[in-house]
């Protein structure tokens, strides 16, 4: 400021006020002008932009989950409905303040220590808009009474609707999955605001997952007027849903049931068919969860119990199983060589080995079976017969066959996680390992073994297709069921020689007597099979082979069975295969299995007989034995559940698709891969022969 | 003015112009608080309704006391409310976090509202005082940045950035009108133009940096800061020309807009009343404001003429930044909407600058006071 003042007089100080006030005022006047402006430009120009946020502010549109079209048996009896469900939720979002919020909730729906645990674990990980299930179920004065007290507890959304009800539970896991709240990122590709509405299920899993699109439904909408706390002021309009469409399948949920509780202590799965039509009657694998406590959100500490039961009850056997299929193979072996031109009637001598090159292999009678035909060796499941036959043949003529009865193929059914398997053949193998097909392996794959891989549905097929004679094709969904099918591509003559002989493994004192019918007029024909896990060392071979019972369950033999009933006029076939079972115990076998599996078609008042006879010994029906299971688990993991523990697994995957269903397979596929190599140096299954049980020959 | 002769003289030689807008807007300001209550005279309008009668007395009463007692009491004034905006910072430091009040017992006094006045009369009497000569010197302006800065920082520290900008504007303006360089002005917007970036930045507290950066975009945070901005314009922008209708506003009935009866009134005012009740109220109070300019260009002392305009020019700051915040032109300060907003501190201080401005107005007429 060292510039000479240009101003200093009284007069000029007031004129520059004068000037200056007025510039002031202008600008006060230009600014009241912009303020002015700006509203209008809100209130006219906008206007009808703000009017429609003004209205979806106040207008609340709910969605009302739509309610879930059923799943029903073939004769309309309830697979999977819903019951009416009073449940609270809360929502993350708008809780303001947590800890009295969840007092409130407790003392209001008697809340256990471990479920607070669990909601504040799941609010904690949950995205803000996510409902966090607080309790499901409520009891009708319960729910009342957080409804009445909903206004003060912002957040809380008690809502009325349906929930998911499987009234056989267990024994329908893996037929119908379950269903499930959507998960973040199902939510972020369809931005569907029905996967956010307070009680949406949707499938998770088996038919659920697949047959979502027919069972989901349209939502209903109720439109009310609210205020910014959610307390409703008024109620608009409402729009019913439409409810899913009701699916009818082709089980008989009376044979699901009982399969599934006829399995027992089983770690195994049972498909049954109908002959005519390629309808499935049942299709169990047991042990299961439950899929009503899956549904509503399981724990994590169930989670795990049933990811480390070595029973794998997370794994669809009948779909996602793949064993060696054993002796069960040998009818369809048989068919092969008959259609190769084998004459039925030739014998073949066992003498309990067979030296093939510099290999010894052995037949699972080590005293022989004397000559023996193609009807015997199927009935007495002789492995020198098809050894010698397969031997002379080649297996790339048995490879056809085991194909077209339906090995190897994947049906068109519903289900996302099917597993076909492997039928081998010379070319297969060249492909796969790049080596050349050897007689080893042609012995090998004669009795099942090897390369051979199937799952139990597909056995099945394979019974019904040699039963029927026709190229059935599998179907679960009453409107899809597969029109008149073809016949197969071999001669009656020779199919019916294979029958007989599976007649023969029931009724002429083969391998399945134990399986015989108690009906008259009803007999049944099988083939009973057994799939060796282990390797077995040249060092056990010498000193004995260990009987099963003295081998820990993961080193026991699979056991197999197919059959199919009225042995003269075939209704419907059936496989069982039961994990690492070891012919143990005999009314936990196979062949009695089948037997009361078959006469719960025949004669149910007998079959349910046979079951109440002998599940008593096995600690229970299926709940009460799931029950105690958890009990012990429970009591096992003393301490007391650490928070993640009681959290609600979100990210679970679908069970069929969980890692413990992978380390099964993987150790499966660990024991066929030793196998192989076993053949590779011309040991085997092979070189021992199957093992039948040994009370039934 | 000419009065009839049933009216008593002083009564009738009342600005009442300017007082029956005041009233107007004061009374319109009841009827939406009566609205905001949903239909209820409780818990605001009434109250209000007392404070404001109280206060407009007030302002007559002041009206009657002599400009010279202004002038001579607006620095011993303004070091008063410096102290005590000290005494609020100490206490705020004694008791943790952050504190606008100091409770007398019997009344809660917030000094920082007593000093947006203040600042005004300590500034207009600091240039009344500087010899003319010396307006465009170095000494014409630190005295007064210094006048400005003390109370400004101390408030903003609190922290209270609206009033804290009320307070520098309101100090500001009288250097301008004082006669100060305009290249001072022209440089200071300049500097502020480069300075504000890194003030928000750096100086602002995490909620106040909150509210500029949700204030530019205010949908990055529909639930948070920015829900203040965007539901207020939803409730303009939804009034249309002539609003709702009375007692018919959505956003303010069901609770969509918050602090509607304080802070964001005239958004509740504009759903219900639309265009036409927000243009009412621009009007009315710019005529309020050009009455006080016009006080100050007919005052006679150099006092009297800044005091004047600063303080019409304070009024307008109320209403400018209230408005602008919740039209979404600036950010959420917490500036009322005097007569309107419920709450006493800025009726208080708006009918304190009234009755200053009318005191000028008799003086600026030779008129006897007391």
């Amino acid at each position: 400021m060292s510039r000479t003042p240009r101003i200093a007089t009284e007069a000029q100080q007031g004129y520059t006020f004068s000037r200056r006030a007025w510039l002031l005022g202008a600008a006060q006047i230009g600014v009241g002008a912009v303020l002015a402006g700006r509203m209008a430009w809100l209130s006219v120009a906008q206007n009808e932009h703000y009017n429609l946020l003004s209205e979806s502010n106040r207008v609340n549109m709910t969605l009302v989950p739509p309610r879930r079209g059923w799943l029903v048996d073939r004769h309309g009896q309830p697979i999977a409905d819903n019951r009416t469900d009073f449940r609270v939720d809360l929502i993350p979002d708008r809780i303001v303040d947590e800890e009295r919020t969840l007092a409130a909730l407790r003392q209001l729906l008697a809340l256990t220590d471990e479920d607070l645990l669990r909601i504040r674990a799941d609010l904690k990980r949950a995205a803000g808009f996510q409902p966090v299930k607080v309790a499901e179920n409520v009891g009708w004065e319960r729910f009342a009474a957080v409804q009445v007290r909903q206004p003060e507890l912002p957040g809380v959304a008690p809502t009325r609707g349906f929930a998911r009800n499987y009234p056989a539970g267990a024994a329908v896991a893996h037929l119908t999955g379950y269903v499930g709240s959507a998960n973040a990122e199902q939510y972020r590709k369809t931005k569907d605001p029905l996967l956010l509405t307070p009680g949406f299920k949707l499938g998770k899993d088996g038919l659920e997952k697949t047959l979502e699109p027919e069972l989901r439904g349209q939502p209903g909408a109720r439109r009310i007027e609210v205020t910014a706390r959610g307390k409703l002021v008024a109620e608009l309009a409402t729009r019913p849903d439409v409810p899913g469409k009701t699916q009818k399948l082709t089980i008989d949920a009376g044979l699901q049931e009982y399969a599934a509780r006829r399995l027992g202590t089983n770690s195994g799965s049972a498909v049954v068919f109908d002959c005519l039509t390629g309808e499935m009657l049942c299709m169990v694998s047991m042990p299961a969860y439950d899929p009503n406590s899956f549904s509503d959100g399981i724990s994590h500490l169930e989670w795990k119990m049933l990811s480390a039961d070595d029973h794998v009850p997370l794994m669809n056997k009948v779909t996602q199983g793949l064993y060696p299929p054993g002796s069960t193979v040998k009818p369809m072996n048989g068919l092969a060589l008959l259609e190769a031109g084998v004459d039925p009637n030739e014998r073949v001598f066992c003498g309990g080995a067979l030296r093939v090159g510099t290999g010894l292999f052995h037949c699972h009678k080590r005293r022989g079976h004397g000559a023996i035909d193609l009807r015997g060796a199927i009935a007495q499941s002789c492995d020198i017969y098809f050894y010698e036959m397969v031997r002379r043949l080649g297996y790339d003529k048995v490879a056809p066959v085991a194909r077209a009865v339906g090995l190897g193929e994947k049906y068109d059914l519903p289900f996302s996680t099917q597993r076909y398997g492997t039928v081998p053949d010379s070319a297969w193998k060249q492909r796969k390992y790049n080596t050349r097909w050897t007689v080893a392996d042609s012995l090998n794959a004669s009795i099942g073994q090897g390369y051979v891989l199937a799952n139990p549905m597909q056995l099945a097929v394979m019974a019904m297709r040699i039963a029927s004679g026709r190229m059935i094709k599998p179907s679960l969904l009453m409107n899809q069921v597969h029109g008149d099918a073809p016949p197969l591509p071999f001669s009656a003559e020779h199919l019916q020689v294979v029958r007989e002989g599976m007649w023969k493994v029931v009724n002429g004192g083969g391998t399945g007597g134990a399986s015989r019918l108690f009906i008259p007029g009803v007999e049944l024909a099988a083939k009973t099979g057994t799939a060796q896990v282990r390797r077995i060392t040249m060092a056990e071979r010498r000193s004995g082979v260990l009987g099963n019972a003295q081998l820990p369950f993961k080193l026991r033999d699979h056991a197999l069975f197919v059959c199919f009933a009225p042995a003269d006029k075939p209704r419907y076939a059936a496989a069982i295969v039961l994990e690492h079972n070891g012919h143990t115990i005999r009314n936990l076998d196979t062949p009695m299995i089948g037997r009361d599996i078959m006469t719960y078609l025949f004669d149910k008042e007998r079959a349910l007989k046979a079951l109440a006879d002998v599940e008593p010994t096995w600690g229970g029906d299926i709940r009460t034995r799931m029950a105690a299971q958890e009990a012990a688990y429970r009591a096992a993991a003393t301490a007391p559940p650490p928070p993640q523990a009681a959290a609600t697994e979100t990210d679970a995957p679908a069970p069929t698709s969980a890692p413990a269903v992978e380390r099964a397979t993987d150790a499966s596929n660990a024991s066929q891969e030793a196998t192989v190599s076993d053949i590779a140096n011309g040991a085997g299954p092979a070189s021992i022969g199957t093992t039948e049980p040994s009370d039934m020959q | 003015m000419i009065g009839s002769s049933i009216i008593p003289a002083p009564l009738a030689r009342l600005p009442w112009r300017m007082l029956s807008l005041v009233i107007a807007i004061a009374s319109f300001g009841l009827v939406v608080l009566y609205s905001a209550a949903d239909g209820n005279l409780r818990p605001w309008a009434l109250s209000q309704g007392l404070r404001l009668v109280v206060f407009l007395c007030g302002a007559i009463v002041l009206s009657r006391v002599p400009e010279e007692v202004w002038q001579r009491g607006a620095l011993p004034g303004y070091a008063v409310i410096v102290v005590l905006l000290f005494l609020v910072e100490l206490l705020g430091a004694v008791r943790g976090g952050s504190q606008r009040w100091l409770d007398l017992g019997f009344i809660r006094l917030q000094p920082s509202e007593l000093m947006k006045p203040a600042i005004v009369l300590a500034c207009a009497r600091f240039y009344d005082m500087l010899p003319p000569n010396e307006t465009r010197r170095f000494g014409a302006i630190w005295p007064a940045a210094l006048l400005i800065g003390l109370p400004a920082g101390l408030v903003m520290l609190q922290p209270d950035l609206g009033t804290g900008l009320m307070i520098t504007g309101g100090g500001i303006v009288i250097m301008f009108l004082a006669g100060v360089p305009l290249r001072l002005f022209v440089g200071g917007a300049l500097a502020l133009a480069v300075a504000a970036p890194l003030a928000v930045n750096f100086l602002l507290h995490e909620y106040q940096r909150n509210r500029v950066l949700i204030f530019m975009d205010p949908e990055s945070d529909p639930l948070g800061t920015g829900y203040h901005i965007s539901q207020s314009k939803i409730a303009i922008g939804s009034g249309g020309i002539t609003g709702k209708g009375f007692l018919n506003g959505t956003q303010s009935h069901l609770d969509y807009l918050p602090e509607g009866h304080t802070d964001f009134v005239f958004a509740t005012m504009a759903e219900e009343w639309g265009l036409l009740g927000g243009l009412f109220i621009i009007v009315a109070y710019l005529m309020v404001v050009r009455w006080g300019v016009n006080v100050g260009t007919r005052a006679r002392t150099r006092f009297g003429k800044l005091t004047a305009a600063g303080l019409a020019t304070t009024i307008f700051f109320y209403i400018a930044i209230n408005l602008a915040m919740v039209m979404g032109l600036a950010p959420v300060v917490g500036i009322p909407l005097p007569l309107v907003s419920f709450g006493g501190s800025a009726q208080m201080t708006v009918f304190l600058c009234l009755g200053i401005l009318m005191s000028i107005d008799r003086s600026s007429r030779g008129e006897q006071n007391w």
